[in-house]
Formats: structure tokens, C-alpha cells, sequence
């Protein structure tokens, strides 16, 4: 870790008036901090922006939610009306990381979280995200927890966060402030894929702070499920995850959201494959042909092959149990 | 009052499930472990380690490293001070064949990924270890190899005593009426104690050195530094009262240790060295195997034919050897064996021994292969095992002092369930979930080594009890207090054992499950040993009982007791003319042992639900059924078998560390993706101790648990996930990926 400097501003412009070149926002740290710790993250100034009032969930005028920024993934998963009427991202935000981390961590700083690739995180290695022009070990690597869809030849890294996986079936709307002012972006939009700037794992300008997450008003409390598959029972990133909510009239799906996490460099949806099941009546024969058209591109590397068979179980399996109610 | 006489009876401190007597000093955080120890004006040091497997240092630039305020020195080989140049130098007690590595910034070369190349000493952690970051190492890299699959044609013999051939293998496999022929194999995987290793090295006024160190054996590391620095033993003590965790990772010395001395020397200031996660990688593991089965039996089960040949991965500079395919010839009668262990070097570290080295992995080939046996003979596992059930050891021909394996199978076979087990594949199922019974067999050697112990017992009526040894979690202090109690007569609670100093009586290295078998001997003896001295100061003090027989004495709760006078110890230490009495023992193995193969044995049943959809697995419930001789603790014994059940669990379904072979590089290098189980992966485990008397193994009838736990649960696991799903998964450790 090297030296830095440290300022706690109180207000959103402050905070955005103290970003420099090297310089880095944070909150729970539960990344950063390992990411400074292995020398990944080399800030000369850290900006901690825990004293912001961004700390509130309250409903918005159109019956949606927005989540302050810097609520902790406890306080988020455990909020009365996030249980109540998002159980999806409830049970996200808890099938990721501990106890303690979850503690810790922010709304905000989910969206933020780096991959887990292990050629990222060691720095004595080559890595085009940590490094840009140095190359991609894991391609030729260990690649049994890399990306199946949108990677590149120039990274194949997965985004870690189960929250972003429900965010982005729930069509989140992520709001941020920099010095030019205020700007909202949707959630689709906000990660990239890797293409040829792979260091580069969103939208955000250096000068942007995320403040808000705000949800659309809820319409799939009935018929969620969140489903995360990994290699131990907790603590540990998915191998595949997806986040599936149906609205149901009857047994005729009327509206579908679909996500995949753990598959590539952002959480992982397509309009198409949700359009082809819409006004489909619930039934394995139409999730099959939805998980079969998710994973139509999917690319394998030498060592991740399963993750296409068992994404596509896993889409099945998610929504069939959304559709009877797999929140419950 | 009257005098409870402790031995034999059902009073005695030993057998009772005592608390750790140190629990309440770990559990509120007053346990202080090698780097916590606080010390004024410390130096902190921070080890620099190498990028690449193999190749030359062309240069290092410390001039960053050296402008950063606050950092003292840095040392590399370019600048080390004068350490010693033979290969008997760097030998320990645990050391492997060959010539053991320098850590001392030997030279240019770099023999393997994450070598230390540089120290650097700092006022503070964080400082060396920025500082360290900004140190520029150029290097000539030279082509490596680190995969065994790759590099298993270049195999030699093992420099190891394997059993010789015995019968006619290749005869018994041909005319066999069922056979398996199969390869397993199972990966390196690292130790992880939860304490990283340190050395806190305190330089001492006079020049001496007081360290404490994370080691299982502080003579060993006083040892090695007084060779290495050709320094006077008498100079060097050292401490290691608690140790988190060890599990083999402080056989040896490990690097640490001579970096901060080196250092300490150098600077004449106290140093301290910690090694962070990525560098708990960067020493010994248990090495990868690749193993080949093949097992022959007659159409009642008989075996006829056992054949087992490993290769397991060394360094180029040692030939590390385990015993992993002794089980082979040991575990069950049959007259035709053939067993073969032969070791591949790569451009890695030298392999150490880590929980059952050896037995963890070879009997995963072993177990499974019988249980492949099972199926195809169509004999249930456990009565597969039970008719080729050894009475002698083969490997020796020699009896077993005791072997209660098949109490074993039946009590855990009870215990579990297993008499309701449909034997077909695939036929038991919960909902969406396919049930899978499996079960597998263990061996460990029960062995015994020499050892030392002092008893003194002041004119309180307390007794001391000492001996080097350590307590790497086990419970070494609560068991040998219980052993103490008992053979001199007093209450637990007026006994201290003292450990973890290179200065006390001679202990070996704590591994091995021989530290009950062992020092615990010696404690007895010299607690024996106390109380004839206690009756001497009597007979000296008390005419009447000049020439009274020892047989006519007895000992308990305190008091010595002839005819009707009862003695309080501490009345009798102050009659004496002495503070304190006190003895000190030489112990070593009984030679009754001589006649006999000694061992711990279990019976590991396991429960699994597969998710077949998803290849998720959970292992349900586990019974293991374990016979050690006597038990001195059934709680710290049945924390050792639930943690050996644990480790288990993990070395079935998660636990590797990943190499890029390109990279020639551990690449899963820290706790968040080197896998290992959380409590969510845990279900319900459920330990026996089955009664197994034992009078030659030692006297206290004793063999010892510390290993035992984890042998055979990999292949119990295995062997329920072929029965839930009818795969054979033979590459570990068995991830989803492998059933989907």
C-alpha cells in the first residue's frame, strides 16, 4: 500500500471538488482497501465520502424506490420495503459475500467492486485490466471462473456483484453527480464490456460520485427468484447466477426479466430473449428455449465449457421457481 | 476428606472431557502468537519475492526502496552478511533428501515462483512493505516446467523405504474374478493456518536472541539457526506458547525465521518478520499425486491382487517423500501386492508434510478404488472391507498391538444408518436432490518418539510440569496437564504444563498425532518419577516409613498415603529441606513395541445431496467411527476428528491451489479464492470413539488423533457421490463442474 492523503468532505460537491488525478472516493472500502493492500489500486488521495447524506431509502413520487448511495448491502437487503416489494434484490445482496463485509459495504461501491480474476489480482503478473497493453494470462490460463459472453481478446474477467445482477433485471436507474452537474444513467448502460479498454469497467467519469440507486416501481414481488451458484456455500463469487422475474397473468407471462452474473464482464441481459417468452404461457419447454437463446453466443475458454450447460439449467431452474413463487 | 486414587479408576483426570485450559487466554484475545509479541524500537521486515520459476537475478534496484523515510536496511545477495555455505548447514529435522533450500539470499538463482529475493527493514509494516513494492527485480527467465501431468515420464524412485513386493501382483490381477483399474488423482493444496508465519526476533543486550517464533518445533528452529549463523546454541531460545494453527506448515523452519535473525544480527536490533496470505503460498503444501489403482479379488471379495504406484511432485533441489501407498499393503489381507512411489521434480518449492501427509492422499486412491471393487463384485463396502479385514500388517508381517476397525465399521455403520442403504446408484432421492451413502476406511500409524519432560511441585502443592514441545491447537496443554494429574496424584487444577522453549526438556517436533504418544509418555513418567521422590522426602522426614514399599503408598488427589497417615504434597515439599522437589525424564519407546505394527484406524460414513441440475453437492451428514487407544480428552480428541472431518469435506469438493503453468505461478493465492469450507457447507458430524484397550502401544494406552479425522473422508465423499449420481469422479477435488 502506498502513502496517500485523506479529506472527509460533508456534501455531494465538495466531494466531487476534491477529485484530482490519483485520486479514489471511498466508502466500506471492503475492496479498495485489498485492492491497495496488493498494490492494484495505487491512490495518492482517498476522498472518504462516509459522511455524505446519502444514507436514506425513501419511495419516489412514481411508487419506485431510491437508495441512497452509501446504505450499507445489510441495511439495503434487510430494508422493509426493499423485502417487501424487490425480494429479488433482498436475496441477491445476501447471497453475496458475509456478514461483516456486507456490514461494511455500500450500495454505491457494489456497482464498483472489480473482478476476481486471479491474474488481476496479482500485480507481479500481466493483466490489459490492470494494466492496459500487458496482456491476458487468463485466456490461456486458469479460465474456470472467466466469461462465456461479451469478452474480448483482450480480457475475459467477469463482473463479481450479485446486487448488479438484480439491479439490472429490475431496471435500476444508478445517479451520479460530477462537477458539469447532476446525470442519471440506466443500469444496462452503466458497465461496460471489456472490448479493447478493458481498465475501464463502467461509464462513470472520474469526477462522478454515484448518489442514488432508484428502482422503478415494483411489479415481479410475487414471481422472483435469485439464484446464485458457486463453489462453497457462501463466501464465494458465482460461477453463474441469474436473477429471473415474471409477471404473470394467469399462466400467461405478461412481463420477464432475465440476468445472468458470473458469465461476463456486466451483468448479462438480452430484450430479445425476454420478448420471445413474453405472452408464453409458464412452462419448461419455453424456459429451455429462453436459456438455449441466452447462451446462443456463448464462447468457452479451455476450462469454463460447464458454465454455458450449467447457465442454461440454472435459467430454467430460476424461473421456473419464480414462477411459483420463488421468493417465499 | 478421603483421597481419591486416581489410576485406574473411573476418577482419573484422563478420559474426562476437560476445557482447554488455555481457552479462556485465546478466546479474550490474551494468547499472544509469534508476531504479536510488543517490543520497543521493533523493526518490521517485509520479504520480497520472486515473479518467476526459473532463471537468474540480473538485477535488483533497491535505490526507491532505500529513499523511502523510515526504511533501515534492505538485504539481498548482493549485500546479505555471511551465512553458512554447506548443504548440512540447512538441514532440520524434517528435512527432505537432497540439499536443502537457502533462504538467505543464497545466490542469483531462483528456483521456483515467490522465492524470497530481498528483505527490507523498516520502522513500520506499512513502510516495508510499500517500500518493498518499489524494488525492481530484472531477471533472465529461464524455460520451466511445473505441471506434474507434463513432467510424470521424468519420475525416478522415490529415495523411500516402500514395502517390497510381496506374492505375485500380476498373477493374482490376471486370474482375478473382478478387477479395477483406475487413476486418481489429487492436487497440491496449501496449509492456511489461520496465523500467517512470523518470527518476532528480540535482540538481546548481550548479542542473544529471544524469538518467538510460529514453529511445531522450537528446538528444531534453534537448531537450524545455530548452524545456518554458526551461532552458539546457548545464544538463541525459543518461544512459541501459542501457535495458530499449524498442520505441518511449522515442521520446518520456515523462511521467516533466518530472514529476521540475519536482520537482527545485521542491524543488532530486534526484527520481525510476518509472511502475508499471498506468501503463505510461497513454502511447503501438500503436493499433487497421480495415482494408479488397481485391485483384484475373487468372486467372494477376496483380495488377490493390490497394486498402487504414485508419482507425487518435488522441488529440483529435494526429493520430498510420504508414505503413500504403505496403506496399500497394510489396510487389507492380500498376498499379492505391488506398490511403487516415484516423485517428479518441477520448478516449484520442496512439497512438506501437512495433516496425515501421505495417508490423506494415497488412501483417496484406496478407498475409492475398493469401493469401485464393491460395485463391481456387487458386495456391499463396508462387508467388502470387513472379509479382507487384516489381522496383521503385511508391509511388516507383524500383529497389530490393537486394531478395533471393525467396531469401527459396525458402530458407525449403526450410527448412520447404513443397514437402510439401497446399493444401487441412483435410487435414493429427497425432492429435486439424489441421496448418495458412501463410505471409506482410515489408517494412521500410531508412533512414539523419544522425549524429555520436567515435574517439580512447590510447598503449595503445585505442580509444574515442562517439556519443548508446542500446542499447535491441539490441546496440548489441557492433555498433558490430564496425563500429569493423573500419574502424580493431584488435581488438574493445581498443574501447569509449560511448553513452546527451545530450553526445556527435549520434545521432537509436534506432528504426527505422536505428541500424546510421546511427550505424554515422559510427562507420565516424570510424574511417576515425582512421586518417589515425594515418598523419599517422607521416608526421610517420617522414621516410621524409612523402609516402606512403594507398592504400599498410595497417591492421589494431592496426598500420599501409607497406612493411615495421609501426606499433603505441599506439607511434604515444605518438610524437606527443598523449595521445590522436581525430575526430569528421558522417555522413549517401549521395546514390547518392537513386535508389533501400531495404528489408528476409522470408519468414515457420509451422507451427500447432489443437485444433479445444478452439480451442486452438499455432504449431509458424516459419522466417523474412530478407534486411537485410550482417549485422554474427548473434547479436544473429537475437536481434532471434526476438524480432520472438516478438512476432509474440503479436500473432496474444494480445496486446490491452481498453477499457471505458463506462469509457472500459484495463481489462487489468497483465503477469498483458495476454497475451503465455511460453516454453510458444514451439516451434522457425529464422532465415536470406539473402545480399543491397548497395553503395548505405550502405557497410557494412547495412540493419538491428530491425523486421523481427515483419512479416508475424501474418498467417503467420492465413493456417496457415485452413489447419488453413478459417477465416478476420480480427478479431486470433485467440483460441480465435474457432475454436472
Amino acid at each position: 500500500m502506498n502513502p496517500f492523503s485523506y479529506s472527509k468532505p460533508a456534501d455531494v460537491s465538495q466531494a466531487v471538488n476534491l477529485v484530482g488525478p490519483a485520486s479514489r472516493f471511498i466508502a466500506g472500502g471492503t475492496n479498495l482497501l485489498d485492492l491497495m493492500k496488493e498494490n492494484i489500486a495505487r491512490p495518492e488521495h482517498l476522498i472518504d465520502i462516509t459522511g455524505l447524506p446519502l444514507k436514506e431509502v425513501r419511495e419516489t413520487a412514481s411508487g419506485g424506490l431510491m437508495i441512497g448511495a452509501l446504505v450499507s448491502n445489510a441495511d439495503l437487503a434487510w430494508h422493509p420495503l426493499v423485502e417487501s416489494r424487490y425480494p429479488l434484490l433482498s436475496q441477491a445482496v445476501l447471497a453475496g459475500a458475509s456478514p461483516q463485509l456486507r456490514n461494511m459495504a455500500s450500495t454505491g461501491g457494489n456497482l464498483l467492486q472489480r473482478t476476481r480474476c486471479y491474474y488481476f489480482y496479482d500485480s507481479t503478473v500481466p493483466c490489459n485490466k490492470r494494466e492496459p497493453g500487458s496482456g491476458c494470462p487468463a485466456k490461456d490460463g486458469l479460465n474456470r471462473i472467466h466469461a462465456i459472453l461479451g469478452a474480448s481478446s483482450e480480457c475475459v474477467a467477469t463482473h463479481p456483484s450479485d446486487m448488479c445482477v438484480a439491479l439490472a433485471a429490475l431496471e435500476a436507474v444508478v445517479h451520479v453527480e460530477g462537477r458539469a452537474g447532476k446525470r442519471t444513467i440506466e443500469f444496462a448502460d452503466f458497465h461496460r464490456l471489456p472490448a479493447d479498454a478493458p481498465e475501464r469497467d463502467n461509464q462513470l467519469a472520474d469526477d462522478e460520485l454515484i448518489t442514488a440507486i432508484e428502482l422503478p416501481s415494483a411489479r415481479f414481488r410475487q414471481h422472483s427468484h435469485y439464484l446464485k451458484i458457486r463453489d462453497r456455500a457462501s463466501y464465494a463469487f458465482a460461477l453463474v447466477s441469474v436473477a429471473a422475474a415474471l409477471e404473470l397473468d394467469g399462466d400467461v407471462i405478461k412481463d420477464v426479466r432475465l440476468a445472468l452474473g458470473g458469465v461476463a464482464h456486466k451483468p448479462w441481459r438480452d430484450k430479445a430473449v425476454e420478448q420471445l417468452l413474453k405472452g408464453k404461457p409458464v412452462s419448461r419447454e419455453n424456459f429451455v428455449a429462453a436459456a438455449d437463446a441466452m447462451l446462443r453466443d456463448a464462447q468457452p475458454l479451455e476450462h469454463n465449457a460447464f458454465k454455458i450447460k450449467l447457465a442454461r439449467r440454472a435459467i430454467v431452474r430460476a424461473l421456473s421457481d419464480a414462477a411459483v413463487g420463488g421468493n417465499a | 476428606m478421603n483421597a481419591k486414587m486416581f489410576p485406574p479408576g473411573k476418577n482419573s483426570p484422563v478420559g474426562q472431557p476437560l476445557d482447554r485450559v488455555d481457552g479462556l487466554l485465546k478466546v479474550t484475545g490474551q494468547a499472544r502468537y509469534a508476531g504479536e509479541y510488543p517490543q520497543m524500537g521493533l523493526l518490521q521486515g517485509s520479504v520480497v519475492s520472486s515473479t518467476i520459476a526459473c532463471g537468474r537475478i540480473l538485477s535488483i534496484d533497491t535505490s526507491a526502496a532505500l529513499q523511502v523515510p523510515g526504511v533501515v536496511a534492505v538485504i539481498d545477495h548482493t549485500n546479505r552478511p555471511h551465512v553458512a555455505s554447506y548443504d548440512k548447514n540447512y538441514e532440520d529435522a524434517d528435512s527432505a533428501e537432497g540439499s536443502p533450500f537457502r533462504p538467505l539470499f543464497y545466490n542469483d538463482r531462483v528456483l521456483y515462483s515467490g522465492q524470497p529475493l530481498a528483505l527490507v527493514v523498516a520502522d513500520s509494516l506499512e513502510l516495508a512493505r510499500y517500500a518493498g513494492s518499489l524494488i525492481r527485480v530484472e531477471y533472465q527467465a529461464d524455460a520451466h516446467e511445473t505441471s506434474l501431468t507434463a513432467a510424470q515420464a521424468t519420475a525416478h524412485t522415490a529415495p523411500a523405504e516402500t514395502p517390497k513386493p510381496r506374492g505375485n501382483f500380476q498373477a493374482g490381477f490376471a486370474g482375478a474374478a473382478f478387477t479395477v483399474d483406475a487413476h486418481y488423482s489429487t492436487p497440491n493444496e496449501h496449509h492456511n493456518p489461520m496465523e500467517p508465519h512470523a518470527s518476532t526476533v528480540i535482540y538481546q543486550d548481550d548479542g542473544s536472541l529471544h524469538i518467538h517464533d510460529k514453529t511445531q518445533g522450537p528446538q528444531n528452529c534453534q537448531d537450524y539457526l545455530h548452524k545456518v549463523f554458526e551461532l552458539d546454541k546457548e545464544k538463541i531460545r525459543i518461544f512459541a506458547a501459542f501457535v495458530g494453527g499449524a498442520f505441518g506448515s511449522g515442521l520446518r523452519p520456515q523462511y521467516q525465521l533466518p530472514l529476521a535473525v540475519m536482520a537482527a544480527l545485521h542491524l543488532k536490533r530486534s526484527v520481525r518478520v510476518t509472511l502475508t496470505r499471498q506468501q503463505m503460498f510461497t513454502f511447503g503444501y501438500r503436493p499433487n499425486t497421480l495415482q494408479h489403482l488397481r485391485l483384484g479379488a475373487t468372486a467372494d471379495g477376496k483380495l488377490v491382487a493390490v497394486g498402487h504406484d504414485v508419482i507425487g511432485q518435488t522441488s529440483r533441489f529435494e526429493d520430498f517423500t510420504e508414505h503413500v501407498v504403505e496403506w496399500s499393503g497394510m489396510l487389507y489381507q492380500c498376498d499379492n501386492v505391488q506398490l511403487t512411489y516415484k516423485l517428479a521434480p518441477l520448478d516449484v518449492y520442496t512439497p512438506l508434510d501437512m495433516r496425515a501427509p501421505g495417508a490423506a492422499s494415497g488412501m483417496v486412491g484406496l478407498e475409492c478404488a475398493m469401493d469401485e471393487l464393491a460395485s463391481a463384485a456387487g458386495i456391499d463396502p463396508v462387508q467388502l472391507r470387513v472379509i479382507n479385514f487384516a489381522e496383521r500388517n503385511g508391509n511388516e508381517d507383524k500383529p497389530y498391538s490393537s486394531k478395533e476397525l471393525r467396531a469401527c465399521y459396525e458402530q458407525g455403520a449403526g450410527r448412520f444408518g447404513w443397514s437402510q442403504r439401497n446399493p444401487e446408484p441412483r435410487s435414493m432421492r429427497n425432492g429435486r436432490q439424489l441421496v448418495g451413502w458412501g463410505m471409506a476406511g482410515g489408517v494412521w500409524e500410531a508412533m512414539q518418539m523419544k522425549a524429555s519432560a520436567k515435574a517439580s511441585i512447590d510447598g503449595d502443592g503445585k505442580l509444574t510440569v515442562s517439556s519443548a514441545t508446542t500446542d499447535i491447537g491441539t490441546g496440548t496443554y489441557t492433555v498433558m496437564v490430564q496425563i500429569a494429574a493423573e500419574a502424580a496424584g493431584v488435581m488438574p487444577d493445581d498443574v501447569t504444563f509449560v511448553l513452546g522453549d527451545s530450553s526445556l526438556p527435549t520434545a521432537p517436533l509436534q506432528g504426527g498425532s505422536f505428541t500424546v504418544s510421546s511427550v505424554g509418555t515422559a510427562v507420565q513418567q516424570a510424574c511417576r518419577a515425582l512421586r518417589a521422590k515425594l515418598l523419599d522426602a517422607v521416608r526421610m522426614a517420617h522414621p516410621q516409613f524409612a523402609v516402606v514399599d512403594m507398592a504400599e503408598v498410595g497417591f492421589g488427589d494431592g496426598y500420599l498415603i501409607v497406612q493411615d497417615q495421609r501426606f499433603a504434597y505441599a506439607d511434604i515439599v515444605r518438610e524437606s529441606s527443598h523449595e521445590m522437589l522436581e525430575v526430569q525424564i528421558d522417555a522413549e519407546p517401549d521395546e514390547k513395541r518392537n513386535g508389533y505394527a501400531t495404528a489408528t484406524h476409522s470408519a468414515v460414513f457420509v451422507e451427500v445431496l447432489v443437485d444433479e441440475d445444478l452439480g451442486s453437492i452438499r455432504v449431509n451428514r458424516v459419522v466417523s467411527a474412530v478407534a486411537a487407544g485410550r482417549v485422554v480428552n474427548p473434547k479436544t480428541a473429537g475437536s481434532q476428528i471434526l476438524g480432520g472431518v472438516v478438512w476432509g469435506i474440503s479436500q473432496a469438493m474444494q480445496e486446490e491451489t491452481q498453477t499457471d503453468h505458463n506462469l509457472g505461478r500459484f495463481m489462487n493465492h489468497s483465503l477469498a479464492e483458495y476454497h475451503i469450507p465455511v460453516n454453510a457447507d458444514i451439516g451434522d458430524i457425529d464422532v465415536v470413539f470406539v473402545e480399543e484397550n491397548d497395553e503395548i502401544v505405550n502405557e497410557l494406552g494412547s495412540k493419538g488423533v491428530g491425523e486421523i479425522g481427515i483419512v479416508g473422508v475424501a474418498s467417503a465423499i467420492a465413493n456417496a457421490i457415485y452413489h447419488a449420481t453413478g459417477k465416478r469422479v476420480r480427478e479431486f477435488p470433485i467440483t460441480l463442474d465435474k457432475v454436472l
